[in-house]
């Protein structure tokens, strides 16, 4: 009898089942600190940009927005000769788990950002941020980007964590067509509602927030305010 | 002195005509359509589409005929040639946009006549040149395959060539000058691995193509056979496949691993080759591998290599400060990763001592390779690669060209120092 049931035991334990790690995170790639130094040539290591005007962080983005983008420079639907050309003989697992790698790093918080923010400006940043302007028809950033400004999905970027003068740079480029995306251009709309000041405003603002990683339970997105040909 | 003239005009005349008169018969096959006999293969045999989907890995049909962002096999990548640029056909089986309407004998003309369905005369820069060795028999599995994908509705953008490239009596014209079809004989005084990596090398794998100089028509140069060549529409050579000397049995399998999976203990395959590997070697079984370097490491030797012209002469007191210079900036940039000694880590970080492409004559690559960085090619033998920052926007052109003449003089190599003139070209 306990023969028979130290049979089964072994049964179970040589199933499959027993098998499966419990988890179903992938385990981390070794030494993706080394494979990712090409990267990090622009990019900053762990994907904290020192030069964040030119080459944006990607620490901490989610990591679907940031394997949409990988596929789009290399397809050449985000035009970047020299990211395209990176990523011509990479294949898509691979891309994924870069993706993965990045998203899982902790953003760098530029302390310098929050002290030069004057109490005025701030509390204009946080209304735009959190609230919106009514007034304007521009609704709050983080009806669409999180409550916690840490975006969410594959297509909805975090702004916590990004450099001031880098979001103001993007605010300033859907404002004049430098920059752009697939029709209907929601962020064109929201910036051309707004005035330098306010971009300058919400930058500093957005660019004073602690960065800290998604809660547990934070809610995916839902339905965006406007139409964003963006996100599918 | 007038009579001599016109007695020298004459003479040409006469020898114009019958220049001509030779020539014509060479024009007169491509006026008809070739008779081809149907074969009709059997479009839902799975293991002929199998065997077909592995034959068109290794022409690395997909590498052309997929535009940026499209599906794979619905063309509309942009070729770039010296003549304008070309765009690649649908090959999905879509009746309107691809090859829904095509049989296996249409199929064939393509491949093995240069000729489309209705009869036009393709452009060479679908390598059916090469392409004409392939059997019948092959030739009719990738017809199978194609046929057995989802139809993609894509048409293709048009041809942009100048004139006179446009016409097809140029076409005509350079094919009478340098195509003939042509069928793989096999050597019987050769192994059966030598006879199937020649038909490979040669027919499908189309290496000639990039790795034989062209000529000023575009033609690869018989005379020049694995000699290496400029890329046409790149700023890429490729290097001679040919040695002056015979390969040795070490190197051999190392080329193996790098032709498989993009990596070997020494070198690394970059920019268009990165390419060839990741869309096409890295599918091909272990024998056919085997067979093609076994081919390749008994090429008769080229010379002199025509892979491009060398850079401009660097003074011998610009040179000296080009390279202390540019052994500084080595070491604070590039020996954490290539090391002190210039041999890099095994399957990591390519050697840069001893070789070939840091050292080549023509200074493309390996400038290119320094302001672009980059990652060898993702393969199942190494998912993947480690990468190279860019140093284009952290070096001038003047740093560039010091730290390019230092690695090509350090560690025993040998070759001139790069003017920072060269750079940018
Ligand atoms: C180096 C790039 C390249 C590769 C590799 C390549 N092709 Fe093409 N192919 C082209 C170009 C360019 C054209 C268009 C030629 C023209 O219109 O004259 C073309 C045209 C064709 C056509 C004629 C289509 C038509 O409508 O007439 C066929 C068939 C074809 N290719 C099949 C293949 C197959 C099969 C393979 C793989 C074994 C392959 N090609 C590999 C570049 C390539
Ligand atoms: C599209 C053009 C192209 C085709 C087709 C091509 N090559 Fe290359 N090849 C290159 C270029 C460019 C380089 C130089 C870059 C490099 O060294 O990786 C190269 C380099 C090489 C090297 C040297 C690699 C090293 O690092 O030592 C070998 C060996 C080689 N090719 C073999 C082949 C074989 C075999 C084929 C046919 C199956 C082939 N190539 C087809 C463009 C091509
Ligand atoms: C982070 C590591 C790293 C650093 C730093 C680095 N490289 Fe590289 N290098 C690589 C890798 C990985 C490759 C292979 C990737 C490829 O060829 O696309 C490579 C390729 C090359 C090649 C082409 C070799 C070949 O056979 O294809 C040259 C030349 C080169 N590096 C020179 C340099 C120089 C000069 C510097 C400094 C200015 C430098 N590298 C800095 C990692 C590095």
């Amino acid at each position: 009898m306990p023969c028979r049931l130290l049979a089964l035991l072994c049964l179970f334990l040589a199933s499959p089942l027993a098998a499966q790690p419990a988890s179903p995170v992938s385990p981390p790639i070794p030494d993706m600190d080394n494979r990712m130094a090409a990267c990090a040539g622009c990019h900053g290591e762990y994907g904290r940009s020192q030069r964040e005007t030119y080459y944006p962080s990607i620490a901490g983005k989610p990591a679907g927005y940031l394997y949409e983008q990988l596929l789009n420079f290399r397809a050449g639907r985000r035009h970047q000769t020299q990211m395209q050309q990176m990523l011509t003989p990479l294949s898509t697992d691979y891309m994924r788990e870069m993706a993965a790698y990045y998203a899982g790093q902790t953003a760098a918080r530029h302390p310098s950002d929050a002290d030069a923010l004057d109490p005025a400006a701030a509390a204009r940043g946080e209304q735009l941020a959190l609230h919106g302007d009514a007034a304007l028809d521009v609704p709050a950033c983080r009806d669409c980007h999180g409550a916690g400004l840490r975006g969410g999905g594959p297509y909805v970027p975090g702004l916590v964590g990004l450099r001031r003068e880098y979001i103001e740079a993007q605010l300033g480029g859907w404002q004049s067509g430098a920059r752009s995306a697939l029709a209907p251009d929601c962020m064109a709309t929201i910036a051309q509602r707004l005035s330098g000041e306010d971009m300058a405003a919400v930058a500093g603002w957005i660019a004073a927030q602690p960065v800290q990683p998604k809660a547990a339970g934070e809610t995916e997105i839902g339905p965006l305010p406007m139409n964003c040909g963006a996100v599918r | 002195m007038m009579r001599l003239t016109r007695w020298l005009v004459g003479l040409c005349g006469v020898a114009l005509i019958m220049a001509a008169a030779a020539f014509l018969p060479r024009l007169w096959p491509d006026v008809g359509m070739p008779q081809v006999a149907d074969t009709h293969p059997d479009t839902g045999d799975a293991a002929l589409i199998e065997r077909g989907r592995y034959l068109a890995r290794a022409g690395n049909c997909i590498g052309c005929h997929t535009g940026p962002g499209g599906e794979p096999y619905a063309g509309g990548r942009r070729i770039e040639t010296p003549f304008g640029d070309l765009y690649t056909t649908n090959l999905t089986p879509d009746a309107a946009s691809g090859l829904g309407t095509w049989t296996a004998a249409d199929f064939w003309r393509a491949m093995h006549h240069g000729r489309s369905r209705d009869g036009r005369l393709l452009y060479p820069a679908f390598p059916y040149p090469d392409y004409t060795q392939v059997s019948r028999a092959d030739s009719d599995a990738i017809y199978v395959f194609l046929q057995s994908l989802e139809p993609v509705a894509a048409d293709t953008p048009p041809h942009a060539l100048r004139f006179p490239y446009n016409t097809q009596l140029a076409l005509r014209i350079w094919r009478g000058l340098f195509f003939e079809p042509g069928e793989f004989r096999a050597a019987p005084d050769k192994s059966d691995a030598w006879n199937r990596g020649a038909y490979l090398v040669e027919g499908l794998g189309h290496c000639g193509a990039c790795h034989t100089a062209r000529g000023r028509l575009g033609q690869t140069l018989a005379s020049a056979d694995y000699g290496g060549g400029r890329i046409p529409g790149l700023r890429w050579t490729a290097p001679a496949l040919s040695g002056a000397s015979p390969m040795s049995a070490a190197r051999a399998e190392e080329l193996k691993t790098l032709l498989a999976t993009g990596v070997s203990r020494r070198n690394v395959t970059s920019g268009p080759m990165a390419e060839v590997v990741f869309h096409s070697l890295q599918y091909l079984r272990e024998a056919d591998i085997a067979a093609m370097v076994e081919y390749l490491r008994q090429l008769p030797p080229t010379s002199p290599t025509l892979d491009g012209p060398a850079g401009l002469r660097v003074p011998p007191s610009q040179a000296k400060r080009l390279l202390k210079q540019g052994r500084a900036l080595y070491v604070d940039h590039c020996e954490s990763c290539h090391g002190e000694d210039g041999l890099g880590e095994p399957r990591r970080y390519p050697a840069l001592a001893g070789n070939a492409l840091v050292t080549a004559n023509a200074t493309s690559n390996v400038i290119r390779s320094v302001l672009e960085g980059g990652f060898g090619p993702s393969t199942a033998g190494n998912p993947r690669p480690y990468g190279m920052p860019p140093y284009a926007h952290q070096f001038s052109a003047q740093q560039t060209a010091a730290v390019i003449s230092y690695i090509r003089q350090a560690w025993g190599n040998e070759a001139s120092a790069v003017s920072p003139l060269d750079i940018n070209r």
